[in-house]
């Protein structure tokens, strides 16, 4: 990341100096965030469809998401909401909103993030500005394939049987998840990236709870969006309570993505394949490069994977 | 899974929340470890439990344990997950959940 964006982006953010009073929240290849203090600025990543995230934005910023959505902030320039860095990358600005605490995934907005799902997936997208492009996950799940393609697993002993694991739940994926294929169905109105780091309280500290980071947002299987919590349960890494408050406040909030009762896995078993294969994936493109076996957490997401093929 | 006797596919089963593979070739049932200890416990469960009638007001049934996919971690029903869910305090998946 060079200081001349950071300067960029903690000018966009309103920060007193150029140098001075500005916290960069997140520094990563897919996006690099600055504070100012009551606004933040963001870099979006190098290759991302401008045009698709400048519809986004708008939606973002739509009253029918007033509430679901965090909106942006208006920049000067010819979109309204992006202006562009000298490189070309796009760059935005938002309110800032208190993230949900780290240390405490038990005292996480689980029910929260439910209703705001239920809420979103409940937006017709035909009312939205447009065109309204398609939900992402199925990229990203084929990014973090390519990344861990190009990782040296093979160093290690383990990451290359680990590695043929994630291959296998991967293939036997069907060719929509994996960005092969348009998703089967109209589709609905989906975040693309749902995690606990994707909610804020606006206005800070005690607004309500919003969902924010619409890179991925778009029309598509909105069993995505409640794939990253179901992945964790069915690995064993989320306690079934957690699970079962999740799944519940998002069926009593009218969610679409599973039926009203019963069994939700014929929805979600996919999109939840999908989330173990991308997240193993991403843990061994992470592990290989510093020569290390995987740990516990990742090892169940891996083992996950050998049971899918 | 393939059956490692006859080499037919292996069907998944959820017996009370026990996960049960059973060969559709020669009916062969593979547990995994700890599956055989859990039957045991529940078949010793139902037989103290069955040579009474009914009471009049059974005790409420314990909650079930949530729908889980066939690929997911073997789980031994709603008393003992060994230890492997809410890793709570493990670092790793405190990263993992606020990951993309």
């Amino acid at each position: 990341m060079s200081r001349a964006l950071i300067r960029r982006l903690a000018a966009l953010s309103e920060a007193p100096g150029p140098e001075e009073a500005h916290v960069v929240l997140a520094d990563r290849p897919d996006g690099t965030v600055v504070s100012g203090g009551r606004t933040v600025a963001k870099a979006h990543a190098p290759d991302c469809d401008a045009a698709a995230l400048a519809v986004r934005l708008r939606i973002a910023a739509h009253p029918r998401l007033h509430g679901t959505l965090l909106p942006p902030l208006p920049v000067t320039g010819p979109d309204g909401y992006l202006v562009r860095y000298d490189d070309g990358r796009p760059l935005t600005r938002w309110p800032y909103g208190r993230p949900v605490a780290p240390d405490d995934p038990d005292a996480a907005p689980w029910e929260d993030a439910a209703r705001l799902l239920a809420r979103l997936h409940a937006v017709d997208p035909e009312t939205l500005p447009g065109p309204v492009p398609p939900m992402r996950g199925p990229a990203k799940a084929a990014r973090a394939l390519a990344r861990m393609r190009s990782a040296p697993t093979a160093a290690v002993p383990s990451l290359t049987a680990a590695a043929r694991a994630v291959e296998g739940g991967w293939a036997a994926l069907p060719p929509w998840a994996r960005d092969e294929a348009p998703a089967p169905g109209p589709g609905l109105l989906c975040h693309g990236d749902l995690h606990l780091g994707q909610l804020v309280r606006h206005p800070v500290p005690d607004g309500r709870w919003l969902l924010i980071d619409v890179d991925d947002l778009g029309v598509g299987e909105a069993g995505w969006d409640l794939a990253r919590p179901a992945a964790w349960f069915a690995s064993g890494l989320l306690a079934p309570e957690v699970w079962t408050r999740f799944l519940g406040a998002y069926r009593a909030a009218g969610g679409r993505a599973v039926r009203p009762d019963g069994d939700p896995w014929p929805e979600l078993d996919v999109p939840a394949r999908a989330l173990t294969v991308q997240t193993a994936a991403l843990a061994l493109a992470k592990a290989a490069p510093e020569g290390r076996p995987l740990d516990e957490v990742e090892t169940a997401l891996v083992d996950s994977c050998a049971r899918m093929a | 899974m393939q059956c490692p006797k006859c080499h037919a596919p292996m069907h998944t089963y959820n017996r009370n929340g026990v996960q049960i593979e059973q060969c559709a070739g020669c009916r062969g049932i593979f547990l995994d470890y700890g599956e055989l200890e859990s039957l045991t416990r529940l078949e010793s469960q139902w037989s103290q439990q069955a040579p009474p009638p009914p009471p009049a007001a059974p005790a409420p049934a314990p909650q079930a344990y949530p729908a889980a996919p066939a690929w997911g971690a073997p789980h031994h029903g709603h008393h003992g997950h060994h230890g492997q869910h809410g890793h709570h305090g493990h670092r790793s998946f405190g990263r993992m959940l606020f990951s993309s």
